[in-house]
Protein backbone atom coordinates (compact mmCIF):
# COMPACT_ATOMS: atom_id res chain seq x y z
CA UNK A 1 0.00 0.00 0.00
CA UNK A 2 2.96 2.16 -0.45
CA UNK A 3 2.89 4.84 -3.06
CA UNK A 4 6.15 6.29 -2.16
CA UNK A 5 9.12 5.68 -4.96
CA UNK A 6 11.97 6.15 -2.97
CA UNK A 7 15.30 7.86 -4.38
CA UNK A 8 18.17 5.81 -5.28
CA UNK A 9 21.24 4.94 -3.41
CA UNK A 10 24.82 6.79 -4.79
CA UNK A 11 26.90 3.51 -4.49
CA UNK A 12 30.61 4.34 -3.69
CA UNK A 13 33.75 1.87 -5.23
CA UNK A 14 33.55 0.13 -1.59
CA UNK A 15 29.41 -0.30 -1.35
CA UNK A 16 29.19 -1.18 -5.75
CA UNK A 17 28.90 -4.93 -5.16
CA UNK A 18 26.30 -4.41 -2.74
CA UNK A 19 23.85 -2.74 -4.84
CA UNK A 20 24.64 -5.06 -7.79
CA UNK A 21 23.76 -7.84 -5.63
CA UNK A 22 20.79 -5.63 -4.97
CA UNK A 23 19.43 -5.50 -8.34
CA UNK A 24 19.73 -10.01 -8.21
CA UNK A 25 17.72 -9.65 -4.96
CA UNK A 26 20.06 -10.58 -3.11
CA UNK A 27 20.68 -8.62 0.41
CA UNK A 28 24.38 -8.60 1.17
CA UNK A 29 25.91 -7.91 4.79
CA UNK A 30 29.46 -8.17 6.28
CA UNK A 31 31.00 -11.03 8.16
CA UNK A 32 34.07 -11.09 9.95
CA UNK A 33 36.04 -13.72 8.62
CA UNK A 34 37.59 -14.73 12.08
CA UNK A 35 35.10 -13.78 14.14
CA UNK A 36 31.93 -15.05 12.36
CA UNK A 37 30.45 -11.44 13.89
CA UNK A 38 27.58 -9.63 11.40
CA UNK A 39 27.55 -6.14 10.32
CA UNK A 40 25.57 -3.97 8.34
CA UNK A 41 25.74 -1.72 6.62
CA UNK A 42 28.49 -3.68 5.13
CA UNK A 43 32.14 -1.78 4.57
CA UNK A 44 35.60 -3.38 3.93
CA UNK A 45 36.68 -2.87 7.72
CA UNK A 46 34.72 -4.35 10.04
CA UNK A 47 33.83 -2.17 12.85
CA UNK A 48 34.01 -4.66 15.44
CA UNK A 49 37.12 -5.98 15.41
CA UNK A 50 40.93 -5.44 13.53
CA UNK A 51 41.80 -9.10 12.87
CA UNK A 52 40.16 -10.83 10.21
CA UNK A 53 38.87 -9.81 6.77
CA UNK A 54 35.13 -8.81 5.62
CA UNK A 55 33.19 -11.28 3.69
CA UNK A 56 30.08 -10.62 2.04
CA UNK A 57 27.50 -12.69 2.64
CA UNK A 58 23.41 -13.33 1.85
CA UNK A 59 21.54 -12.55 4.52
CA UNK A 60 18.23 -14.68 4.63
CA UNK A 61 16.04 -12.23 4.37
CA UNK A 62 13.74 -12.87 7.65
CA UNK A 63 14.03 -10.49 10.42
CA UNK A 64 11.50 -8.62 12.77
CA UNK A 65 10.33 -5.47 13.74
CA UNK A 66 13.12 -3.69 16.09
CA UNK A 67 11.01 -0.46 16.06
CA UNK A 68 8.92 1.80 13.44
CA UNK A 69 6.99 4.80 12.38
CA UNK A 70 4.41 6.07 10.67
CA UNK A 71 5.43 9.50 8.75
CA UNK A 72 2.63 10.95 8.26
CA UNK A 73 3.89 13.02 5.02
CA UNK A 74 1.31 13.40 1.87
CA UNK A 75 2.20 10.03 0.99
CA UNK A 76 2.59 8.39 4.50
CA UNK A 77 5.16 5.37 4.66
CA UNK A 78 6.46 3.52 7.61
CA UNK A 79 10.10 3.61 8.39
CA UNK A 80 11.80 0.86 10.34
CA UNK A 81 14.56 -0.93 12.23
CA UNK A 82 14.37 -4.36 10.98
CA UNK A 83 16.61 -6.94 13.34
CA UNK A 84 17.72 -9.77 10.88
CA UNK A 85 17.94 -13.03 11.74
CA UNK A 86 21.83 -13.16 11.38
CA UNK A 87 21.93 -10.53 14.11
CA UNK A 88 22.06 -6.39 12.60
CA UNK A 89 19.43 -4.14 12.71
CA UNK A 90 18.74 -2.38 9.18
CA UNK A 91 16.58 0.79 8.34
CA UNK A 92 14.15 0.13 6.14
CA UNK A 93 10.36 0.86 5.20
CA UNK A 94 7.47 -1.64 5.58
CA UNK A 95 5.65 -2.31 3.09
CA UNK A 96 2.47 -4.51 2.11
CA UNK A 97 1.33 -3.92 5.29
CA UNK A 98 -1.49 -1.79 7.21
CA UNK A 99 -0.07 1.10 8.93
CA UNK A 100 -2.54 0.03 12.03
CA UNK A 101 -1.36 -3.57 12.21
CA UNK A 102 2.32 -2.80 12.75
CA UNK A 103 3.82 -3.85 15.30
CA UNK A 104 7.46 -4.22 17.44
CA UNK A 105 8.55 -7.60 17.20
CA UNK A 106 6.71 -8.45 13.80
CA UNK A 107 7.85 -11.11 11.58
CA UNK A 108 8.79 -9.53 8.28
CA UNK A 109 10.77 -10.86 4.77
CA UNK A 110 12.64 -8.67 2.82
CA UNK A 111 10.90 -7.62 -0.66
CA UNK A 112 13.57 -5.08 -2.86
CA UNK A 113 11.54 -2.29 -4.32
CA UNK A 114 12.24 0.06 -7.36
CA UNK A 115 13.79 3.12 -6.84
CA UNK A 116 13.57 6.72 -9.06
CA UNK A 117 14.98 6.81 -12.51
CA UNK A 118 15.32 2.98 -12.24
CA UNK A 119 18.01 3.41 -9.96
CA UNK A 120 19.00 0.79 -7.69
CA UNK A 121 16.63 -1.59 -5.74
CA UNK A 122 16.84 -1.14 -2.02
CA UNK A 123 16.24 -4.34 0.64
CA UNK A 124 12.50 -3.23 2.11
CA UNK A 125 10.48 -6.03 3.96
CA UNK A 126 6.99 -6.89 4.70
CA UNK A 127 4.85 -8.63 6.69
CA UNK A 128 5.90 -12.75 7.02
CA UNK B 1 44.30 17.25 34.72
CA UNK B 2 40.38 18.02 35.67
CA UNK B 3 39.09 20.85 34.47
CA UNK B 4 37.24 21.28 37.65
CA UNK B 5 37.10 25.27 38.48
CA UNK B 6 39.41 26.45 35.87
CA UNK B 7 36.83 28.73 33.98
CA UNK B 8 34.02 30.57 34.52
CA UNK B 9 30.84 31.26 32.13
CA UNK B 10 30.73 35.03 32.73
CA UNK B 11 28.95 36.07 29.27
CA UNK B 12 25.54 34.72 28.39
CA UNK B 13 23.17 36.26 25.45
CA UNK B 14 20.12 34.64 23.45
CA UNK B 15 19.00 36.46 20.54
CA UNK B 16 15.61 38.12 21.17
CA UNK B 17 14.19 37.64 17.47
CA UNK B 18 12.45 34.42 16.75
CA UNK B 19 12.35 35.34 12.75
CA UNK B 20 14.72 37.52 11.65
CA UNK B 21 13.71 37.90 7.27
CA UNK B 22 16.39 41.22 7.25
CA UNK B 23 19.33 39.75 8.70
CA UNK B 24 21.86 37.50 7.71
CA UNK B 25 23.45 34.90 9.70
CA UNK B 26 26.60 36.20 9.87
CA UNK B 27 25.15 39.25 10.92
CA UNK B 28 23.15 37.46 13.58
CA UNK B 29 26.15 35.78 15.00
CA UNK B 30 28.19 39.34 15.47
CA UNK B 31 24.60 40.55 17.39
CA UNK B 32 25.06 37.97 19.85
CA UNK B 33 28.57 38.04 20.26
CA UNK B 34 28.72 41.64 21.33
CA UNK B 35 25.66 40.99 23.27
CA UNK B 36 27.55 38.22 25.40
CA UNK B 37 30.56 40.40 25.59
CA UNK B 38 28.48 43.39 26.65
CA UNK B 39 26.56 41.31 29.44
CA UNK B 40 30.32 39.90 30.70
CA UNK B 41 31.69 43.66 30.69
CA UNK B 42 34.29 42.78 27.87
CA UNK B 43 35.04 43.89 24.12
CA UNK B 44 35.82 42.05 20.96
CA UNK B 45 38.92 43.04 21.84
CA UNK B 46 39.49 40.95 25.00
CA UNK B 47 38.60 38.19 22.39
CA UNK B 48 41.40 35.38 22.04
CA UNK B 49 39.81 32.20 21.95
CA UNK B 50 36.93 31.47 19.45
CA UNK B 51 34.28 28.37 18.40
CA UNK B 52 31.52 28.04 16.23
CA UNK B 53 29.91 24.41 14.61
CA UNK B 54 28.39 24.25 11.70
CA UNK B 55 25.96 27.29 11.63
CA UNK B 56 28.67 29.71 10.99
CA UNK B 57 28.89 30.20 7.46
CA UNK B 58 32.07 30.06 6.01
CA UNK B 59 35.34 27.14 6.76
CA UNK B 60 35.29 26.52 10.17
CA UNK B 61 36.37 29.66 12.58
CA UNK B 62 37.55 31.54 9.32
CA UNK B 63 34.71 33.75 7.79
CA UNK B 64 33.35 34.68 10.92
CA UNK B 65 37.21 35.44 12.52
CA UNK B 66 37.32 37.30 9.21
CA UNK B 67 33.61 39.37 9.97
CA UNK B 68 33.61 39.62 13.36
CA UNK B 69 37.61 40.96 13.44
CA UNK B 70 39.15 38.99 16.04
CA UNK B 71 42.18 39.50 15.00
CA UNK B 72 43.78 38.17 18.48
CA UNK B 73 43.00 34.53 18.32
CA UNK B 74 45.51 32.18 19.65
CA UNK B 75 42.87 29.33 20.00
CA UNK B 76 39.79 28.21 17.86
CA UNK B 77 37.58 25.56 17.98
CA UNK B 78 34.94 24.14 15.21
CA UNK B 79 34.15 21.28 16.75
CA UNK B 80 30.50 20.14 14.93
CA UNK B 81 28.35 17.85 17.17
CA UNK B 82 25.05 19.10 15.57
CA UNK B 83 22.97 20.32 18.20
CA UNK B 84 25.39 19.71 21.36
CA UNK B 85 28.10 21.50 20.19
CA UNK B 86 28.12 24.39 21.78
CA UNK B 87 28.45 22.90 24.97
CA UNK B 88 31.33 20.86 24.03
CA UNK B 89 32.76 24.35 22.88
CA UNK B 90 32.39 25.64 26.72
CA UNK B 91 34.25 22.50 28.12
CA UNK B 92 36.65 22.86 25.06
CA UNK B 93 37.64 26.27 25.86
CA UNK B 94 37.40 25.47 29.92
CA UNK B 95 40.25 22.95 28.84
CA UNK B 96 42.37 25.73 26.59
CA UNK B 97 41.69 28.32 29.03
CA UNK B 98 43.43 25.62 32.00
CA UNK B 99 46.06 25.19 29.06
CA UNK B 100 47.21 28.68 28.96
CA UNK B 101 45.87 28.47 25.17
CA UNK B 102 43.48 31.32 25.43
CA UNK B 103 42.77 33.76 28.24
CA UNK B 104 38.43 34.98 26.85
CA UNK B 105 36.73 32.31 24.75
CA UNK B 106 34.08 33.32 22.67
CA UNK B 107 31.08 30.65 21.41
CA UNK B 108 28.67 31.82 18.87
CA UNK B 109 25.47 30.12 17.10
CA UNK B 110 22.70 31.31 15.04
CA UNK B 111 21.02 30.86 12.19
CA UNK B 112 17.71 31.25 10.36
CA UNK B 113 15.41 28.30 9.43
CA UNK B 114 12.14 29.70 9.80
CA UNK B 115 13.08 32.54 7.47
CA UNK B 116 14.24 30.13 5.38
CA UNK B 117 11.90 27.74 5.02
CA UNK B 118 13.21 24.68 6.21
CA UNK B 119 10.83 21.74 6.91
CA UNK B 120 13.28 21.12 9.87
CA UNK B 121 11.99 17.98 11.56
CA UNK B 122 10.20 16.25 8.71
CA UNK B 123 11.93 16.45 5.27
CA UNK B 124 14.61 13.58 4.83
CA UNK B 125 17.64 15.37 3.73
CA UNK B 126 20.02 13.96 1.32
CA UNK B 127 23.33 14.72 3.24
CA UNK B 128 26.80 14.41 1.27
CA UNK B 129 26.68 11.02 -0.97
CA UNK B 130 30.10 10.17 0.96
CA UNK B 131 29.00 9.84 4.20
CA UNK B 132 29.14 6.30 4.21
CA UNK B 133 25.53 5.83 6.11
CA UNK B 134 23.61 7.91 3.18
CA UNK B 135 22.97 5.50 0.85
CA UNK B 136 21.49 2.68 3.19
CA UNK B 137 19.52 5.19 4.48
CA UNK B 138 18.18 7.81 2.71
CA UNK B 139 16.20 5.76 0.29
CA UNK B 140 14.37 4.84 3.51
CA UNK B 141 13.20 8.71 3.65
CA UNK B 142 14.40 9.27 7.26
CA UNK B 143 13.38 12.94 8.75
CA UNK B 144 14.01 14.14 12.51
CA UNK B 145 11.20 13.39 13.52
CA UNK B 146 10.47 9.72 12.69
CA UNK B 147 13.61 9.03 14.12
CA UNK B 148 13.13 10.17 17.11
CA UNK B 149 9.50 8.54 16.38
CA UNK B 150 11.01 5.42 16.36
CA UNK B 151 13.09 5.77 19.77
CA UNK B 152 9.91 6.71 21.50
CA UNK B 153 7.98 3.61 20.03
CA UNK B 154 10.70 1.39 21.27
CA UNK B 155 10.79 2.96 24.66
CA UNK B 156 7.04 2.41 24.94
CA UNK B 157 7.37 -1.16 23.79
CA UNK B 158 9.96 -1.68 26.32
CA UNK B 159 8.83 0.51 29.21
CA UNK B 160 5.49 1.16 29.11
CA UNK B 161 6.05 4.78 28.63
CA UNK B 162 2.46 6.56 27.43
CA UNK B 163 1.93 9.32 24.79
CA UNK B 164 0.38 11.41 27.79
CA UNK B 165 3.24 11.18 30.07
CA UNK B 166 5.02 12.48 27.19
CA UNK B 167 2.95 15.56 26.96
CA UNK B 168 3.56 16.39 30.74
CA UNK B 169 7.10 17.81 29.48
CA UNK B 170 5.44 19.86 26.48
CA UNK B 171 2.75 21.09 29.32
CA UNK B 172 5.69 21.85 31.99
CA UNK B 173 7.61 23.74 28.94
CA UNK B 174 4.26 25.90 28.20
CA UNK B 175 4.18 26.63 31.65
CA UNK B 176 7.09 28.41 31.64
CA UNK B 177 7.11 29.87 28.26
CA UNK B 178 3.83 32.02 29.75
CA UNK B 179 6.27 34.15 31.24
CA UNK B 180 8.76 34.62 28.35
CA UNK B 181 8.11 37.25 26.20
CA UNK B 182 10.12 36.39 23.25
CA UNK B 183 9.01 32.67 23.53
CA UNK B 184 7.33 31.42 19.95
CA UNK B 185 4.32 29.60 21.93
CA UNK B 186 3.29 31.53 25.46
CA UNK B 187 0.20 29.29 25.44
CA UNK B 188 -0.06 26.71 28.39
CA UNK B 189 -1.25 23.60 26.95
CA UNK B 190 -2.58 20.21 29.06
CA UNK B 191 -2.18 16.87 28.24
CA UNK B 192 -5.28 16.21 26.28
CA UNK B 193 -3.89 19.81 23.64
CA UNK B 194 -0.88 17.51 23.17
CA UNK B 195 -2.16 13.96 22.31
CA UNK B 196 -4.92 15.61 20.67
CA UNK B 197 -2.63 17.23 18.19
CA UNK B 198 -2.03 16.08 15.08
CA UNK B 199 0.51 12.93 14.78
CA UNK B 200 3.41 14.26 12.74
CA UNK B 201 5.11 10.43 12.80
CA UNK B 202 3.47 8.11 15.29
CA UNK B 203 3.62 7.92 17.98
CA UNK B 204 4.87 11.57 18.12
CA UNK B 205 2.14 14.59 17.68
CA UNK B 206 2.92 17.88 16.56
CA UNK B 207 2.89 19.26 20.03
CA UNK B 208 5.54 16.69 20.62
CA UNK B 209 8.35 18.62 18.86
CA UNK B 210 10.02 21.70 19.18
CA UNK B 211 9.57 24.76 17.61
CA UNK B 212 11.56 26.05 14.03
CA UNK B 213 13.26 29.54 14.55
CA UNK B 214 15.51 32.22 13.62
CA UNK B 215 17.94 33.67 16.60
CA UNK B 216 20.96 32.97 18.58
CA UNK B 217 22.97 32.81 21.33
CA UNK B 218 26.71 33.23 22.75
CA UNK B 219 28.70 32.67 25.49
CA UNK B 220 32.05 34.02 26.82
CA UNK B 221 34.18 31.86 29.14
CA UNK B 222 37.00 33.12 31.13
CA UNK B 223 39.42 31.98 33.89
CA UNK B 224 38.30 32.34 37.40
CA UNK B 225 41.44 34.69 37.88
CA UNK B 226 40.01 37.06 34.95
CA UNK B 227 36.09 36.40 36.05
CA UNK B 228 36.70 38.00 39.33
CA UNK B 229 37.70 41.36 37.86
CA UNK B 230 33.99 41.58 36.37
CA UNK B 231 31.26 42.57 37.54
CA UNK B 232 28.88 39.56 37.05
CA UNK B 233 27.87 36.48 39.19
CA UNK B 234 30.54 33.71 38.90
CA UNK B 235 29.49 30.28 37.30
CA UNK B 236 32.15 28.39 37.17
CA UNK B 237 32.35 25.14 35.58
CA UNK B 238 32.44 22.13 37.92
CA UNK B 239 32.34 19.26 35.50
CA UNK B 240 31.75 18.33 31.80
CA UNK B 241 31.70 15.33 29.35
CA UNK B 242 30.61 14.41 26.56
CA UNK B 243 29.76 11.16 23.95
CA UNK B 244 29.15 9.77 20.70
CA UNK B 245 26.99 6.92 20.29
CA UNK B 246 26.09 5.47 16.56
CA UNK B 247 24.61 2.63 14.56
CA UNK B 248 27.05 0.25 15.99
CA UNK B 249 27.69 -1.74 13.01
CA UNK B 250 23.76 -2.70 13.20
CA UNK B 251 23.68 -3.20 16.73
CA UNK B 252 21.81 0.20 17.84
CA UNK B 253 19.78 0.41 21.02
CA UNK B 254 17.30 2.91 20.59
CA UNK B 255 16.30 2.51 24.31
CA UNK B 256 18.76 4.90 25.78
CA UNK B 257 21.42 8.05 24.66
CA UNK B 258 24.85 8.97 25.02
CA UNK B 259 23.58 11.26 27.82
CA UNK B 260 24.63 7.98 29.65
CA UNK B 261 28.39 8.46 28.99
CA UNK B 262 28.33 12.04 28.91
CA UNK B 263 26.43 12.51 32.05
CA UNK B 264 28.15 10.03 34.29
CA UNK B 265 31.43 11.86 33.08
CA UNK B 266 30.06 15.34 34.42
CA UNK B 267 28.91 14.20 37.63
CA UNK B 268 32.44 12.45 38.05
CA UNK B 269 34.13 15.22 37.14
CA UNK B 270 31.95 17.73 39.67
CA UNK B 271 31.92 15.23 42.38
CA UNK B 272 28.10 15.51 42.82
CA UNK B 273 24.86 13.57 42.12
CA UNK B 274 21.93 14.05 40.17
CA UNK B 275 19.63 14.60 42.90
CA UNK B 276 21.72 17.68 43.72
CA UNK B 277 20.81 19.68 40.94
CA UNK B 278 18.53 22.31 42.05
CA UNK B 279 17.72 23.39 37.99
CA UNK B 280 18.25 21.32 34.92
CA UNK B 281 18.43 23.03 31.19
CA UNK B 282 17.66 18.78 29.15
CA UNK B 283 18.14 19.56 24.97
CA UNK B 284 14.04 19.20 24.08
CA UNK B 285 14.13 18.93 20.33
CA UNK B 286 10.93 16.55 21.51
CA UNK B 287 9.54 15.47 24.75
CA UNK B 288 11.00 11.81 24.06
CA UNK B 289 14.25 13.73 23.87
CA UNK B 290 13.98 14.87 27.43
CA UNK B 291 12.76 11.53 28.87
CA UNK B 292 15.35 9.36 27.56
CA UNK B 293 18.01 11.76 28.81
CA UNK B 294 16.63 12.13 32.27
CA UNK B 295 16.79 8.44 32.74
CA UNK B 296 20.07 7.68 30.99
CA UNK B 297 21.57 11.53 33.40
CA UNK B 298 20.38 9.46 36.57
CA UNK B 299 17.19 11.79 37.70
CA UNK B 300 15.56 8.31 37.79
CA UNK B 301 15.86 4.68 36.62
CA UNK B 302 15.89 3.29 33.19
CA UNK B 303 12.45 3.35 32.02
CA UNK B 304 10.79 5.28 34.83
CA UNK B 305 11.07 8.68 32.91
CA UNK B 306 7.41 8.50 31.96
CA UNK B 307 6.12 8.49 35.63
CA UNK B 308 9.52 11.02 36.52
CA UNK B 309 7.95 13.50 33.98
CA UNK B 310 4.34 13.59 35.08
CA UNK B 311 2.17 15.69 37.09
CA UNK B 312 4.00 18.76 36.71
CA UNK B 313 7.16 17.46 38.09
CA UNK B 314 9.40 19.65 36.04
CA UNK B 315 7.75 22.48 36.73
CA UNK B 316 9.75 24.92 38.43
CA UNK B 317 7.64 25.68 41.78
CA UNK B 318 5.55 22.93 41.93
CA UNK B 319 8.04 19.85 40.81
CA UNK B 320 11.12 18.08 42.23
CA UNK B 321 13.12 19.12 38.99
CA UNK B 322 12.61 22.50 37.44
CA UNK B 323 13.49 21.98 33.75
CA UNK B 324 14.09 24.76 30.40
CA UNK B 325 12.70 27.41 32.36
CA UNK B 326 12.39 29.58 29.63
CA UNK B 327 10.12 27.78 27.77
CA UNK B 328 13.06 25.58 26.17
CA UNK B 329 12.93 24.27 22.27
CA UNK B 330 9.23 22.83 22.70
CA UNK B 331 8.07 26.60 23.48
CA UNK B 332 10.37 29.43 23.31
CA UNK B 333 13.34 28.82 20.67
CA UNK B 334 15.53 26.56 18.61
CA UNK B 335 17.43 29.05 16.87
CA UNK B 336 19.61 26.99 13.80
CA UNK B 337 17.69 24.54 14.60
CA UNK B 338 20.46 23.91 17.23
CA UNK B 339 19.22 24.07 20.75
CA UNK B 340 22.35 23.68 23.13
CA UNK B 341 23.43 27.39 23.50
CA UNK B 342 20.63 28.13 24.98
CA UNK B 343 20.14 25.49 27.25
CA UNK B 344 23.22 27.08 28.83
CA UNK B 345 22.45 30.32 28.64
CA UNK B 346 19.13 29.48 30.95
CA UNK B 347 21.37 27.33 33.04
CA UNK B 348 23.56 30.35 33.60
CA UNK B 349 20.11 32.65 34.16
CA UNK B 350 19.27 30.43 37.10
CA UNK B 351 22.66 30.53 38.68
CA UNK B 352 22.70 34.41 38.77
CA UNK B 353 19.08 34.30 39.68
CA UNK B 354 18.49 36.02 36.56
CA UNK B 355 15.57 33.70 35.03
CA UNK B 356 12.10 35.39 35.37
CA UNK B 357 10.85 35.98 39.08
CA UNK B 358 8.14 33.19 38.19
CA UNK B 359 10.30 30.63 36.96
CA UNK B 360 13.56 31.36 39.12
CA UNK B 361 14.66 28.39 40.97
CA UNK B 362 15.19 29.88 45.34
CA UNK B 363 19.04 29.42 45.89
CA UNK B 364 20.21 27.98 42.75
CA UNK B 365 23.75 27.06 43.12
CA UNK B 366 23.79 23.69 41.93
CA UNK B 367 22.59 23.12 37.86
CA UNK B 368 22.79 21.12 34.73
CA UNK B 369 23.03 21.74 31.13
CA UNK B 370 22.77 18.71 28.62
CA UNK B 371 22.39 18.66 25.24
CA UNK B 372 22.02 16.13 22.21
CA UNK B 373 23.21 16.92 18.38
CA UNK B 374 22.72 14.74 15.66
CA UNK B 375 19.84 11.82 16.07
CA UNK B 376 19.00 9.74 18.84
CA UNK B 377 17.65 7.16 15.85
CA UNK B 378 21.01 6.80 14.14
CA UNK B 379 24.06 8.56 15.65
CA UNK B 380 24.80 11.69 18.36
CA UNK B 381 26.68 13.37 20.30
CA UNK B 382 25.61 13.88 23.68
CA UNK B 383 27.72 16.67 26.09
CA UNK B 384 26.64 17.26 29.73
CA UNK B 385 28.05 20.60 32.08
CA UNK B 386 27.11 20.76 35.61
CA UNK B 387 27.71 24.56 36.60
CA UNK B 388 28.17 26.24 39.90
CA UNK B 389 27.55 29.75 41.33
CA UNK B 390 30.61 30.00 43.16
Amino acid sequence: MTDRIPPSPTPDPSTQRFWDAAREGKLLIGRNSKTGKTHYPPRPICPFDDEGEVEMVEASGRGTIYSFSIMRAKVPYAIAYVELEEGPRMMTNIIGADFAAIRIGQPVTLKFQPTEGDGYPVPMFTPA
Amino acid sequence: MSIRGKACIVGAYEHPTRKAEDKSVAQLHAEVALGALRDAGLTRADVDGYFCAGDAPGMGPLSMADYLGLNRLTHYDSTDVGGCSYLVHVAHAAEAIAMGKCKVALITLAGRPRSEGVATGTAPRPGDPRQPDVQFEYPFGPAIANMYAMCAQRHMYEYGTTSEQLAWIKVAASHHAQHNEHAMLRKVVTVEDVVNSPLVADPLHRLDCCVISDGGGALVVTSPEIARTLKRPLVSIRGAGEAIKHVDGGRIDLSYTGARYAGARAFEMAGVKPADMKYASIYDSFTITVLMQLEDLGFCEKGQGGKFVSDGNLISGVGRLPFNTDGGGLCNNHPANRGGITKVIEAVRQLRGEAHPAVQVKNCDLALAHGTGGSLGTRHGSATLVLERL
